[in-house]
């Protein structure tokens, strides 16, 4: 059965490559980790590339694959160098050894990594400072908690993930410093039914706020239908639990990958670490709906703070899990730390798979 | 109560896509498309009921894509003879492309779902209903002695008059049906909703659970829900915090629904009187 899904993963990857029609024109291509329709993760990547296309028109050529799976993310990417890409931008955290090793193989083509942390020549990042958004839902779900416990739906123990943890945490312990949070590790980004599940068993524990860092729309409805709030992750899930969301994180890749591919056209790309937040646009916050006029105040003089650098999300000193301190009291934690997080901070009760 | 809900709500497709592969495997046609069927159920009964506002409709039209879907598999192995493990891979294949293309404009749009009836939904005693009803005729019709004869030695089944194509193509319709049925109750109970590959992989466990199954309707259901039984107290387990790996614990209803199956098939020969021994076989009638 392995091979013939093997085989079957091969085909598709052979049919999901869009073919390309040689041209003068910069091209620009994507490597998706999930099906562009799923509403979340892919598709807000998906997004930014359609903005790509409306901002260069016939400048810009593009291309993508979808749905390749982080452990054939290889073969896909080599696909692409081949087929005459300027540059590509795998999109998922597994995806960057496979970038660093085609990237070695084509040091004319340049490449970016979202949400890694090696880098290379021809091998830069972006990502974005997802926490910073967190920390503010964390603040509006200890305000709306009528139990005081959040069910938070995560997919992989990577930084990016970790980090997110930690922030909605701290956001909800500013407000409320008893607040708990149960977690549920479905391992998938993208599994709507696993998800579901993951959702209904954490809000028959005793959660009443939904937060999810997996990309379908399935949790939220989940609470919806229980008559209790949620948030939506990476998209602005509104139409999809009007009842029940009270903001969502949005990713916005759009002038990220609009001022890269300006950059490759003009020949001043360069190998570097780009991590923008909500001062930049990249992340941002669908409007707040479903809370009272007071917790929709906090949260946006939550996120001006944020956006002017008022406040950091880590400020320390942080205490860690294990009783430990970090930081320096009054600053911000390093981006080095907050990019390699792999610490809970106190009062979360889960331990952190390794 | 809630927790035996979301149990038989998380098995409850596995088990639907099951039973139709069972028939069909017992007619002796080796169907590896359940995935693609299933998906192309759920986009279109998604887009049936959200178009028409009717979930009745929505199942109705899942359950015809499936079934429309399992025709062209029949069409290429049972009419043109070609092979049945690549045709029903290329199936699925088919299926997760077609159905992302015809769901493109309703990604995004929140969907219907099927109204309870006395508090729970309709499918989960319907398939259990559906299990009962494929056991009996199986087992204690005439129909059901021609389909296992027709998967037990088409020739046999030939030489004594009956149409074994024909047979076969009865078979891998409902199996299609059901396959497309199984869609349905993701997109419009399960997680009323269409993104691409919402399925994400149930076909292909579905067609497992069948072998584990020794090919017997009421091992399927017990099989679907353990699966669905681990899978779900796995999560309830992970929310007290007793820092059990998630990994291991997301692989606990494979470990635990293969070893319960593999002990109850225990018995040698029970298997080999029930493993259809058609499977797979081409059939061109010689006359």
């Amino acid at each position: 059965m392995k091979k013939l899904l093997a085989t079957a993963a091969l085909a598709a990857l052979a049919i999901g490559v869009a073919s390309a029609t040689a041209s003068a024109a910069t091209k620009a291509c994507w490597v998706y980790v999930g099906p562009i329709g799923d509403f979340g993760w892919t598709y807000q990547h998906h997004q930014g590339l359609e903005a790509v296309k409306k901002e260069f028109g016939d400048k810009v050529e593009t291309a993508y694959v979808e749905n390749v799976p982080e452990a054939d993310a290889e073969r896909a990417i080599e696909r692409l160098a081949r087929d005459g890409c300027n540059v590509i931008y795998t999109t998922s955290f597994g995806f960057m050894e496979p970038t660093l090793k085609v990237a070695k193989k084509f040091p004319d083509v340049k490449f970016e990594h979202a949400t890694g942390y090696k880098t290379a020549d021809n091998v830069g990042t972006y990502n974005a400072k997802f926490h910073e958004g967190r920390y503010v839902i964390g603040q509006m779900a200890a305000k709306m908690s009528k139990t005081g416990v959040a069910g938070y739906i995560v997919s992989f123990p990577i930084p990016e993930v970790v980090s997110g943890i930690n922030a909605f945490m701290l956001g909800a312990q500013s407000v409320n410093p008893d607040f708990k949070v149960k977690i549920v590790w479905v391992n998938t980004w993208f599994d709507p039914g696993k998800e579901a599940d993951a959702a209904k068993v954490l809000l028959s524990q005793g959660a009443d706020t939904m937060v999810q860092h997996t990309d379908s729309t399935a949790p939220l409805q989940i609470a919806q239908e229980q008559g209790k709030l949620g948030f939506g992750q990476a998209s602005d899930m509104i139409q999809f639990a009007p009842k029940a969301q009270m903001t969502a994180i949005v990713d916005n890749w759009a002038p990220h990958y609009i001022k890269s591919v300006k950059a490759v056209m003009d020949g001043t790309w360069k190998s570097s670490q780009v991590w923008s937040g909500m001062a930049e646009g990249e992340v941002a916050l669908a409007p707040f709906t479903n809370v009272p006029e007071d917790v929709a105040k906090m949260a946006a003089e939550t996120a001006e703070a944020i956006k002017t650098g008022k406040l950091h999300p880590f400020t320390g000193p942080i205490t860690k899990q294990d009783g430990s301190a970090v930081g320096e009291a009054g600053k911000g934690l390093a981006d080095g730390d907050i990019l390699g997080m792999n610490w809970y901070v106190k009062g979360i009760d889960d331990q952190l798979p390794q | 109560m809630d927790l035996l809900l979301t149990i038989m709500t998380a098995s409850t497709p596995l088990l639907i896509a099951a039973i139709g592969e069972l028939a069909v495997e017992r007619s002796g046609v080796l169907n590896l498309g359940v995935e693609g069927m299933m998906v192309m159920g759920a986009v279109c009964g998604f887009a049936a009921a959200l178009l028409t506002g009717s979930t009745f409709i929505g199942i109705l039209a899942a359950i015809a894509a499936g079934i429309v879907m399992s025709l062209l598999f029949g069409f290429l192995t049972l009419t043109l003879v070609s092979n049945q493990v690549a045709t029903g891979l290329a199936l699925t294949l088919l299926g997760l492309g077609l159905s992302g293309l015809i769901g493109e404009s309703f990604v995004g749009q929140p969907g219907v779902k099927i109204p309870n009836i006395g508090g729970i939904d309709p499918l989960i005693p319907g398939a259990i209903l559906l299990t009962a009803a494929v056991a009996y005729v199986l087992f204690k019709t005439k129909a059901g002695l021609v389909i296992r004869a027709v998967g037990n030695s088409h020739s046999s089944a030939h030489a004594l008059g009956y149409n074994v194509v024909a047979v076969r193509y009865l078979c891998v319709m409902f199996g299609g049906g059901c396959a497309g049925l199984a869609g349905a109750y993701l997109s419009l109970a399960y997680t009323p909703q269409w993104v691409e590959n919402m399925t994400a992989g149930r076909g292909w466990i579905a067609l497992a659970l069948v072998v584990f199954a020794s090919w017997l309707p009421w091992r399927a259901v017990a099989g679907a829900y353990l699966f669905g039984a681990i899978s779900i107290l796995a999560y309830t387990v992970q929310t007290f915090g007793w820092g059990i790996p998630s990994q291991f614990l997301s692989m606990l209803p494979y470990l635990v629904t293969i070893a319960a199956l593999v002990v109850i098939s225990g018995n040698r020969s029970l298997m080999r009187a029930n493993t259809p021994a058609c499977l797979g076989q081409s059939f061109v009638p010689d006359r």
